[in-house]
């Protein structure tokens, strides 16, 4: 069935063919409902991959930065709060940032708040690509994603918000995440990202276009709200329909904009 | 939390001497469970283990045409696939035990499978992931045939035929396809209502969703016997099903059951123990059938969905004076237990309202979704969802306050209900006052000062005459010849006060059921009453204030003057069948060593 | 099928047991060291009956790669009592009544005690937070975080 090779470094494991496992909270999923179709596993135990490290006004989180490192790590205190949502304690003690950038609908919700803040992959050959393309052609990726590089954020420049049917935890419905920069109450520019509103997370760009410098209040994030499914492919799973999903995107993402609870 | 035992309404009901009912005790396998040393069935270890799973079907209709398991079977570590022709008796209903349905379902399907994830072939392998890649390894040739998944399209005309056991796709309450209830005539009070109300009302399917999965390991033990450790929540049933399905006398079977990680109903379907018996009698070795989640999801029976129409006739006052139902409960492909949500749903109607018309036609319906079977009140949640719903859309229509008009039609003690059985320790009005109050609720000084002992009257008490029809017989209906699901006019009359029969009058199904005095322990009231008469009790007219309590409220000793008669010294009875072997006495099951415990 | 040895501490005691390829730790725990305290319900990691502790972290085990856990100090809750001394909470779960069936009482136990290890003092919602990986189908949540805030106040020498 499934054969486990385990590497001490990301240049060991290079040549090695298999699923690479991050936290194997989706993955070893696989290996117990399906195994035939899990035949290798490789494990990559290189203490880089485990690693937060500050350059400039960058911040390179290691691949397997569990959700509960991010969540501790002072640096990465704008997505705490979507860390948090991810899972209870235990989960997050083993999901991992490159992990849930693989992770299909309708998980991955890490990757939203990532993706609202201009992240980029590199690979361990030192490919650099943004998250944005990485997302587009994940399907069919090879290699070793070995860092996530993102902007330096403040909290109060990233909002998030996860809609799931049961309280505290559970899937998302969507997950919706937004960069503001600006002045308090106005956005000069934002980057908006939804998350579970199609095959990977995606960004908003017709909301993005219309929250330019517009009062953040109800009446000024209207046309933003209006328009965020424009760029969004919602589809029927068992937590909502595609219609339910497209029916309350505008008013969650009003809600995440403005704080509303 | 403080628990307030209204002894106005109750007096009864519980005695004020009990030194552990009401009070708070540690529960005595609560410290098993914190230690971890509970042992669930799949906590018994056993070396040499073999695991088996099942190949399902993807379509909710489907023949099988041919299956090739000869890539499974090259798979090392396969040690068996089991076929349908491996169930010695591939036949089985589970409330045939107590003689309630048709035989209507196999444990592995052949050819024809009804419903999504449907069993046709099991793997036996040395480890799980080994079954797993077999299960995947074979390959099905389906033929897929139409399929019907809503109740009411199921008995239509036309309607693919879903379970051959049933030709009208409805579970048979002879002589009809559905369950009738009739008390007074709706059809004449709806004329004379000021209010017709009617709304249709819908729940899905529920999965139990225990957090233990259903499950059982088997293993070959001493003296030609197999032991077989279950989560099921009915031992018995599980071991007489696996008995009649494997044609083993239950003498051979030594199940070990009592601790279940959750059930809610969700298992008593008795499906995993007699697969994993059949993989340790195959392969001599132990097996451990266990679904895991998704399976527990897709194919462990839910509780069914409902759909209820209701329609009352209503008074400008807010007197209910007619109200009729059709109802459908969805049993999915197979019977389980859905034929007793039948009969159950119906003993629920009207709802705790005291109606002096009511009517309703309530279905059984197979369709090619998964078989649905126990949950939590099955029969009853679905029903008491839309009549509440229902209570309050009377309450817009009219213009009442709902809890109002829930205190207005509530059961008094001493009303007739619609079972022609006297209603008595009612407290709706009283749970709708402490209701209100602690909401907030505002309510009149007549609603406050309302009461369940007061109020019933000669009027209230009595059985009207009653309207009957004999539309829906088996098979008319899909035959086209019956117009309609809703209860008919009626088109003969029974004259009012005819009471039901008494519970003793009516003649038992099977030997099995009797009541015998040397196995439930005390005497029968009513016993020797001859079986046909019906034996009528004067209602009492008005319930007076206290009203009277029956007289059986006062607790009476075993019946010392009628000792246990010796069983008889009689001639066993000869087995028609194996698994009769281990019965030794007339009246018991016959799928069963001992007598049969509910 | 060739299994691999594996070491690892099981409740402060050194274990050894062989593992099959790709097998993960809950079934190592289970049949390997004969560990039954932590339990099945869904092998995806949504139900928590599994939970152990490694390292001192609450863990899933059914998602943990059992050679993975090699090396490292493993906790269960057939390890959670002091010989025949209950732990606090044990106590609290037993007289609260905060188990029914009992299934998903060792994985609640392990969060919470990986939760009082960090946070002693913790409030309600950060109880609600720590047993939000694990599911109870009794509809015992109330009685199960009582129980966690009463044996938190009893280790701190409060009153609940």
């Amino acid at each position: 069935m499934t054969t486990v090779q385990t590497f001490a470094s990301l240049a060991e494991a290079s040549a090695a063919q298999g699923a690479i496992m991050g936290g194997g909270t989706l993955l070893m999923r696989q290996v117990n409902e399906a195994p035939h179709t899990v035949p290798g596993l490789i494990r990559i135990t290189d203490p880089g991959l485990s690693r937060v490290s500050a350059s400039g006004d960058r911040i390179e989180i290691g691949a397997g930065v569990t959700m509960r490192q991010v969540m501790d790590h002072p640096d990465l205190a704008a997505f705490a709060p979507v860390a948090r949502a991810i899972g209870g304690p235990a989960l997050r003690n083993m999901a991992t940032v490159g992990g849930n950038l693989f992770a299909p609908h309708p998980y991955g919700d890490f990757t939203v708040g990532l993706l609202a803040a201009g992240a980029q992959v590199v690979w361990a050959d030192g490919r650099r690509e943004e998250l944005e393309d990485f997302l587009r052609g994940r399907v069919s990726a090879q290699g070793i994603l070995a860092t996530v590089s993102v902007v330096r954020t403040r909290p109060e420049q990233l909002r998030f918000r996860k809609v799931s049917r049961t309280r505290p935890k559970g899937v998302s419905v969507m997950s919706i995440a937004a960069r503001l920069d600006g002045t308090g109450s106005s956005a000069s520019s934002a980057r908006i990202a939804f998350g579970a509103m199609g095959p990977t997370p995606l960004r908003a760009r017709a909301a993005e276009v219309a929250l330019q410098g517009v009062r953040l209040d109800t009446d000024g994030v209207g046309p933003a709200c209006a328009a965020c499914l424009e760029d969004l492919s919602p589809a029927d799973d068992a937590l909502a329909s595609a219609w339910y999903r497209a029916q309350v995107a505008p008013i969650y993402l009003r809600r995440c904009l403005l704080g509303e609870s | 939390m403080s628990v307030e035992f209204r002894k106005d309404l109750f007096a009864d009901e519980r005695r004020d001497d009990l030194n552990e009912i009401g009070k708070p005790h540690t529960r005595q396998d609560i410290e098993g469970h914190v230690t971890g040393r509970t042992a669930y069935y799949d906590d018994h270890l056993f070396d040499g283990l073999l695991h088996m799973r099942c190949v399902r079907s993807p379509h909710h209709h489907a023949r099988v045409r041919s299956v090739d398991a000869s890539a499974a079977e090259a798979l090392p570590g396969v040690r068996r696939v089991v076929r349908p022709s491996d169930v010695p008796h591939n036949i089985n209903t589970l409330l045939s035990l107590i003689g309630f349905g048709e035989d209507d379902e196999q444990l592995l399907s052949d050819p024809i499978v009804r419903y999504r994830g449907e069993p046709v072939l099991a793997i036996i392998a040395e480890t799980e992931a080994i079954a797993r890649a077999a299960c995947a390894a074979v390959r099905v040739d389906w033929e897929v045939l139409p399929h019907v998944l809503d109740p009411e399209e199921a008995i239509a005309p036309g309607a693919p035929s879903v379970n051959p056991a049933y030709s009208d796709n409805s579970f048979t309450y002879e002589p009809y396809d559905h369950v009738k209830l009739r008390f007074g005539d709706v059809t004449a009070a709806f004329a004379q209502a000021d209010h017709l109300i009617e709304a249709e009302y819908e729940m899905s399917p529920i999965e139990q969703a225990p957090i233990e999965t259903c499950g059982a390991i088997a293993a070959p033990e001493t003296a030609d016997r197999f032991v077989c450790h279950t989560g099921t929540q009915a031992l018995f049933f599980s071991l007489g099903t696996t008995a009649k399905l494997l044609d083993l006398p239950s003498s051979r079977l030594h199940f070990i059951g009592g601790t279940v990680g959750g059930g809610f109903g969700g298992k008593v379907d008795s499906i995993t123990e007699p697969m994993a018996v059949l993989g340790a009698v195959l392969t001599g070795r132990p097996v451990k059938f266990q679904w895991d989640r998704p399976e527990e999801m897709q194919v462990g029976a839910p509780r069914g969905a409902e759909r209820w129409r209701i329609k009352d006739g209503v008074m400008a006052d807010g007197r209910i004076i007619a109200r009729e139902f059709t109802g459908f409960f969805d049993a999915g492909a197979y019977t389980r237990l859905s034929s007793y949500a039948g009969h159950k749903g119906t003993g629920h109607l009207p709802g705790p309202y005291t109606i002096p018309n009511v009517a309703s036609n309530v279905f059984c319906v197979f369709t090619n979704r998964t078989p649905a079977t126990a949950m939590r009140g099955f029969g009853i949640t679905g029903v008491d969802f839309a009549i509440e719903c229902h209570m309050d859309r009377v309450a817009e229509a009219t213009g009442l306050d709902p809890i109002s008009l829930r205190i207005l039609n509530s059961y008094r003690d001493g009303d007739m209900k619609a079972h022609r059985r006297v209603a008595k320790n009612c407290a709706l009005v009283e749970c709708c006052q402490v209701a209100a109050d602690k909401a907030g609720w505002t309510l009149s000084a007549q609603d406050k000062a309302a009461s369940s002992l007061a109020g019933s009257d000669a009027q209230r008490a009595a059985i009207p005459e009653t309207a009957l029809d004999e539309e829906g017989r088996v098979g008319a209906r899909k035959e086209g010849r019956v117009a309609s699901t809703a209860p008919a006019p009626g088109t003969k009359r029974l004259v009012a006060g005819t009471h039901g029969r008494t519970m003793e009058a009516v003649s038992v199904q099977r030997p099995d059921m009797e009541i015998l005095a040397e196995r439930i322990g005390h005497a029968i009231p009513g016993a020797t009453s001859a079986p046909a008469a019906a034996a009528p009790v004067a209602a009492s007219p008005v319930a007076p204030s206290p009203p009277a309590r029956p007289a059986a409220a006062t607790p009476t000793p075993p019946a010392a003057a009628q000792p246990t008669p010796p069983v008889p010294p009689s001639a066993p009875p000869s087995p028609p069948k194996p698994f009769d072997r281990g019965v030794r006495r007339p009246g018991v099951s016959q799928f069963l060593s001992g007598s049969r415990r509910r | 099928m060739p299994k691999k040895p594996m070491s690892f501490t099981l409740n402060d005691a050194e274990t050894g047991v062989f593992v099959e390829e790709g097998q993960n730790l809950l079934e190592a725990l289970r049949r390997g060291a004969g560990d039954l305290s932590p339990k099945f319900g869904c092998g995806q990691g949504t139900c928590g009956a599994c939970t152990v502790l490694i390292d001192g972290a609450p863990h899933l085990s059914c998602l943990t790669l059992a050679e993975a856990a090699a090396s490292r100090r493993v906790e269960t809750t057939g390890g959670l009592a002091a010989g025949p001394e209950l732990h606090p909470l044990q106590t609290a779960f037993m007289e609260g009544f905060a188990a029914q069936c009992g299934f998903c009482t060792g994985g609640m136990l392990m969060v919470a005690k990986a939760l009082l290890a960090e946070n002693p003092r913790p409030t309600r919602e950060e109880v609600i937070e720590a047993i939000s990986g694990n599911l109870c189908r009794c509809t015992g949540y109330g009685p199960i975080v009582d129980a966690i805030l009463t044996a938190a106040a009893r280790m701190q020498g409060r009153a609940a």
